[in-house]
């Protein structure tokens, strides 16, 4: 499986990730290979196996409902860029 | 043409948890901005998410209140967006392998008419924080607290044909979730929320193109903004264009839907397993244990109400519509011991001036106790219905307990009949030509000039004489 210059733009979008006009070509490049890689351990025969959402065949441990955490936003919002009232100030976004 | 309306429901449930889904942050409504948001909520580098076990208890509640398949194994995924309030750049959800598969739930209308409603999932995710747009020098402000509280969101099958089933089948999700205590119901808060996906297609015909609404906040605009949106893609199929897959916001002011996001900016949400999480996995013990532990459900309550207490399928319904109001008559009736007289006041007055006052039943200044004592002085005989009214009107005003206001008060009843004859006696004396009249009258019109005697005593006794024996008095006198 090949990716075109136009699939690596859209990722590259959605993932807010910038990519030269100069670099696309590599990077669809690339990222083709790997997919071939995929496509290659595919032909592998998986009858029977039962997929893993996870590498490590263990289950997950639950939590307590408790409340165990401080308020720490000073300390979070000290390395904020921008901060008012207690919120954190990013640019604009309007839906 | 004839169109059909086809609705589909996304409930998103906030469960009752102390602390989020995957960190001890706590989940408490209304604090200061981001005192409530840890480094696991903010999306820190090298953190670690640990599913909360009390969100996954309630998650399985709601799957066997619905008789749902429980995904023995479930895995959370990555849904992948940008947005501020979404601090990690994706939101974990679940995906292929839901907590809660399969289920249904039946919906009455208002014509009796019922349906079942199946519901396709249910899956736990983390709720993201809130945008505030107003203007900060241009900027916009982002609060955390709400980032990472637990939410069960539960998707219906399009099985709904208008809004009133949709409002219907919206209005028993959010009873159920409430009476199964894993979520507060509060929609005004944001606790319980909707999104409606609507088409319409030529009666019976494949599906048409889906709109999905959102900021429907009250079951209100649920109702108003599907209504609306069903005339628009009517009004454009038939102008001759094409409805596109989109979501649209309900305007409540305008009252119209519009649209929310452009087709650029199309959902590619590349879930895939997270990697953080391992799959979850629930012994079929637990299960058992939870389907043991289940509270009545409205159907059987409403069942039992009906039975045991006498009461009306309408007064059952009504008790039953939610579980505090139910729980609360339940408990005024056991202190009176009279289950109908409770109904109607709990039906009446308190619900009456709660609606007035503005206030929802948990901040009633008469507890279910008081007002459970208030009329078991109507069952002793202690007052009449008429003076309890003003008893009750003392209560609500925060006077103190039924007991304490009639004595202060003096409204306890007059029983003695020796003090009731001497007014019966002083009403005739005082209206001897109605005596006459009435000796000469018909029998036919006799009862309905009683009422003219009752009223006097009633009124000479400051409406404390019993009623019953003013009247068995009056007409044995008047007989005579």
């Amino acid at each position: 499986m090949s990716l075109e210059r136009s699939d690596v733009e859209k990722i590259a979008h959605l993932a807010r990730l910038s990519v030269s006009n100069d670099e696309l070509d590599a990077v669809a490049s690339d990222l083709s290979n790997i997919l071939n890689l995929v496509e290659q351990m595919d032909q592998a025969d998986t009858e029977g196996v039962e997929p893993m959402a996870h590498p490590l065949h263990m289950v997950q441990r639950l939590r307590e409902d408790r409340v165990t955490e401080q308020d720490q936003r000073e300390l979070f919002q000290s390395i904020a860029p921008f901060t008012e009232d207690g919120l954190y100030l990013v640019p604009r976004v309007i839906e | 043409m004839q169109w059909e309306t086809v609705i589909g429901l996304e409930i998103h449930a906030q469960l009752a948890t102390k602390s989020k889904i995957f960190s001890g942050a706590s989940t408490a409504f209304g604090s200061a901005p981001n005192t409530q948001a840890c480094n696991v909520d903010l999306g820190m580098p090298g953190v670690l998410p640990v599913l909360n076990r009390e969100a996954v208890r309630m998650a399985v509640t709601f799957g066997v209140a619905i008789n749902a398949e429980i995904g023995e194994r479930s895995v959370f995924a990555r849904k992948n967006y940008f947005y501020p309030d979404l601090p990690k750049g994706y939101q974990i959800s679940q995906f292929e392998l839901p907590i809660v598969g399969k289920g249904e739930v039946e919906i009455e209308l208002d014509d009796g008419v019922r349906r079942t409603i199946g519901v396709t999932r249910a899956h736990l995710e983390e709720d993201a924080g809130k945008s505030l747009h107003e203007d900060f020098h241009g900027m916009t402000g982002v609060d955390l607290n709400r980032a990472g509280t637990p939410l069960l969101e539960i998707v219906s099958e399009p099985d709904m044909r208008s809004a009133k089933e949709a409002v219907a089948y919206a209005k028993k999700i959010h009873q159920l979730v409430q009476y199964l205590g894993i979520c507060d119901g509060n929609m005004q808060e944001g606790s319980f929320r909707c999104d409606a996906n609507v088409s319409v297609r030529p009666f019976g015909g494949p599906l048409g193109t889906r709109a999905e609404l959102k900021n429907l906040n009250s079951f209100r605009f649920l109702e108003r903004a599907i209504n609306i949106e069903v005339e628009r893609q009517i009004d454009l199929i038939e102008a001759g264009g094409e409805v596109v897959q989109e979501t649209r916001l309900y305007d409540a002011d305008k009252d119209e839907t519009r649209s929310m996001r452009s087709k650029e900016e199309a959902n590619d949400y590349r879930y895939f397993p997270d990697p953080d999480l391992l799959p979850v996995e629930l012994d079929a013990d637990l299960i058992e244990s939870i389907r043991a532990a289940m509270p009545e459900l409205p159907e059987a309550k409403r069942k039992r109400f009906s039975e045991a207490y006498g009461l009306s399928e309408y007064d059952a319904v009504f008790l039953t519509s939610g579980k505090d109001l139910a729980d609360y008559f339940e408990q005024a009736a056991k202190v009176a011991g009279d289950a109908k007289l409770t109904a109607n006041w709990v039906m009446g007055e308190l619900s009456g001036s709660l609606n007035k006052a503005g206030l929802g039943l948990a901040e009633s200044p008469v507890s279910a106790e008081a007002l459970g004592q208030m009329l078991l002085r109507i069952v002793d005989n202690t007052i009449s219905g008429k003076i309890a009214k003003q008893v009750f009107e003392a209560m609500l005003a925060g006077e103190g307990g039924a007991d304490q206001i009639i004595e202060a008060k003096g409204l306890k009843q007059i029983t003695d009949t020796g003090a009731i004859e001497r007014v019966v006696d002083e009403v005739l004396a005082a209206n001897v030509d109605q005596v006459e009249n009435y000796r000469n009258a018909d029998e036919k019109k006799r009862p309905k000039m009683l009422g003219f005697f009752v009223g006097q005593v009633m009124k000479q006794s400051k409406g404390k004489a019993n009623p019953q024996q003013v009247n068995e008095l009056l007409l044995k006198k008047l007989s005579a």
